[in-house]
């Protein structure tokens, strides 16, 4: 059952990528003018010797379905193309800047989750004074606007305190942690809640249950209810809202990596398209859409995993 | 005095619970005694109490909950016992079949996980140790393919097999003492009767005390010894299951027996007058007082205390005497009372 179902996900995974690649290809055409012009970028005119080279390396005086299937196919194979403003490759520009965006994503996605998930089941448990604290402090984390964390947070741990750098992305594991720390938390902040409060939700919801009622009869230890019953069925929510954060993350990295100058793709994705570099935006364009696809059909397997009704109810 | 110490015995229970920051009370006065190796059924409408005296036994009451009077077992007492001693009952002495088993059992887990889980975690067993205790007792309970069943989750079993899995449950934990919650209200009728066979038949061959709660009179006459009846938070009745029929005394068990349709009769059924009524809305009086056809001017203003009689006690101002020939009795007959 569960096989069919990793199958059915998967094929809407591919389908969803398909159409986004279309809409992403097309959307060279759909402006105005050559499309040429825009993959020169820059702002000013380009030499007509320059826009005939274009064509001709992009195909674009093929029909429209041979040149997308050419570029597709390059995509596939990891070659995305030439970018004139940076004057190297695409795949080359983003690679190297993957790793650190890896990092960083990474690195929040733990700030979110394990915080989160503790607040949240601690409010659950605890109620009252303990609880109306954590809520107002997260609902605050997540109302303030991430430009406006990264600013505090360089002006006060940075500039202030000088615990951690305001600037870059540091080499190696410890200076990676050292450098991308304020960026993982100012990214971290306005997720938080969301995990904190769907895990304080859950967790109630669970606590008050019926098969919580029977573990208690039976006189099993409190540890093993929380752990067994209480987390282990709210592990699904849990797990739905944390894939949703990760996915947020890595559109949200843009405005972090710029802010504090992390190289990573979503200060790439921000610098290009104020360069109007469509080859690395189309690129950047098609890798979050496969990153998001990715992490939303990996949630939905492993939500089906913990609660096997899932996939039967989504299997009628 | 001198016979030996009951099972259980609880004594002028009382319970309320919080309601918009007020204590409200839902158990009024419940006094009962269960010897060991016996069954005691309480009888009573929804809302009467009779679950939550089931939970009192084992403290699982809602949070906020306040209890006074005593819950005896073995001559522990339960409403103030300690923490481990709390566990020691859960683990060892008291299991309870809940009425749902389809909310009872957690769903995302498999039937061998829930069945050992308690084996496992408070007992110390083996897994592989507990997986066979659990299989014989699956097989005992009329579960033929056991080893197949631990693996499935309960959205893959009927209601009926389901609550065969709870009794398992509760045997696996080797009690003294079953609280049945209307085991057989969630299940169709031809289940019901199986699975009643089946409590019934383990309870016999391993001598466990039974405190079965339904609102089936006919049911709990014929698997109890003894039978109580609930009202509004009240033991409103206590007396031997062979004497419900025509040795009840107190008019609300005499208006609840004359409520039942009888087979073959064909005529209309009659109903108790007015509503059951929740203990906080009972007055300072008998709490089946407004509904019942003697009540006098007492009722109103005096609560009955419980006074043996017949075999058994009766909550009530003016006890009926059974071996009085009446016409009829029962609800609305206010004319026949002392005919």
């Amino acid at each position: 059952m569960i096989w069919r179902f990793i199958a059915r996900r998967t094929a809407m995974l591919v389908v969803t990528v398909l159409v986004a690649s279309i809409v992403i290809y097309g959307a060279l055409f759909i402006a105005p003018g050559d499309p040429a012009t825009l993959l020169v970028g820059g702002g000013k005119p380009p030499s007509p010797r320059v826009i005939e080279e274009i064509h001709r390396q992009y195909h674009l005086d093929d029909p429209f379905v041979q040149s997308y299937w050419r570029w597709l196919t390059g995509m596939l194979h990891g070659d995305a193309g030439q970018s004139l403003s940076y004057r190297d490759s695409v795949t080359h520009l983003i690679t190297d800047r993957m790793g650190n965006t890896l990092f960083l994503v990474a690195y929040a996605a733990l700030l979110i989750i394990l915080p989160g998930v503790a607040l949240g089941t601690l409010a659950a448990l605890r109620g009252g004074l303990g609880e109306n604290l954590i809520t107002v402090v997260t609902t605050t984390l997540m109302a303030v606007p991430t430009f406006v964390i990264s600013v505090l947070l360089i002006w006060w741990l940075s500039v202030r305190w000088g615990w951690f750098p305001a600037y870059g992305s540091g080499v190696g594991f410890a200076g990676r942690i050292e450098h991308l720390t304020l960026p993982a938390l100012a990214l971290a902040a306005s997720w938080l809640a969301y995990v904190a409060q769907v895990t304080q939700a859950a967790v109630r919801a669970e606590l008050a249950s019926e098969h919580v009622e029977t573990a208690r009869s039976r006189g099993i230890p409190e540890r093993f209810v929380l752990r067994k019953h209480v987390l282990r069925n709210a592990a699904g929510p849990i797990f739905s809202v944390s894939g949703v954060a990760v996915a947020g993350l890595i559109a949200g990295a843009s405005i972090v990596e710029q802010a504090f100058g992390v190289n990573g793709i979503g200060a790439l994705l921000i610098q290009s398209a104020a360069k109007q570099d469509l080859a690395v935006v189309q690129t950047l364009a098609l890798i979050t859409v496969v990153v998001f696809v990715a992490v939303n059909t990996l949630v939905d397997v492993v939500t089906a995993a913990l609660d096997h009704r899932v996939s039967l109810e989504a299997g009628a | 005095m001198n016979r030996p110490q009951p099972l259980l015995a609880i004594d002028e229970l009382h319970v309320t619970l919080p309601f918009k920051g007020q204590p409200r009370t839902v158990i009024q006065r419940v006094d009962l005694t269960v010897p060991a190796g016996s069954a005691v059924g309480l009888v009573g409408e929804s809302g009467s109490g009779k679950s939550m005296t089931a939970r009192a036994v084992l403290r699982l009451l809602p949070g906020g909950a306040r209890t006074g009077g005593k819950i005896l077992f073995d001559g522990a007492d339960v409403t103030t016992m300690s923490p481990a001693a709390l566990r020691k009952l859960r683990i060892h002495d008291v299991a309870m079949i809940f009425q749902d088993p389809r909310a009872h059992i957690n769903p995302v887990r498999t039937i061998g996980d829930f069945l050992t889980e308690a084996l496992v975690t408070t007992r110390g067993v083996r897994p592989r140790a507990a997986e066979a205790t659990v299989t014989a007792l699956l097989r005992e309970v009329g579960i033929a393919d056991a080893a197949r069943r631990l693996r499935q989750r309960p959205s893959e079993l009927s209601g009926g097999l389901l609550q065969r899995v709870m009794i398992a449950a509760a045997l696996a934990a080797e009690p003294r003492l079953l609280l049945a919650d209307e085991p057989t209200t969630a299940l169709d009728v031809t289940t019901q009767a199986e699975v009643m066979a089946i409590i019934d038949e383990a309870r016999a061959e391993r001598g466990l005390a039974m405190l079965f709660i339904t609102h089936d009179l006919a049911l709990a006459a014929a698997v109890c010894d003894r039978i109580a009846v609930m009202y509004a938070g009240s033991v409103v009745e206590e007396l031997p299951a062979d004497r419900l029929h025509d040795g009840a005394r107190h008019p609300y068990t005499r208006a609840l027996l004359a409520s039942r349709p009888a087979p073959g009769s064909g005529g209309s059924l009659r109903a108790i007058p007015g509503r059951p009524l929740p203990a906080y809305e009972t007055g300072p009086g008998c709490a089946f007082g407004t509904r019942c056809s003697q009540a006098q001017e007492v009722c109103g203003a005096e609560r009955p205390l419980p006074r043996s009689g017949g075999g058994g006690t009766t909550a009530c101002h003016f006890p009926v005497d059974p071996l009085v020939p009446q016409a009829t009795t029962g609800a609305g007959d206010r004319s026949t009372t002392h005919g």
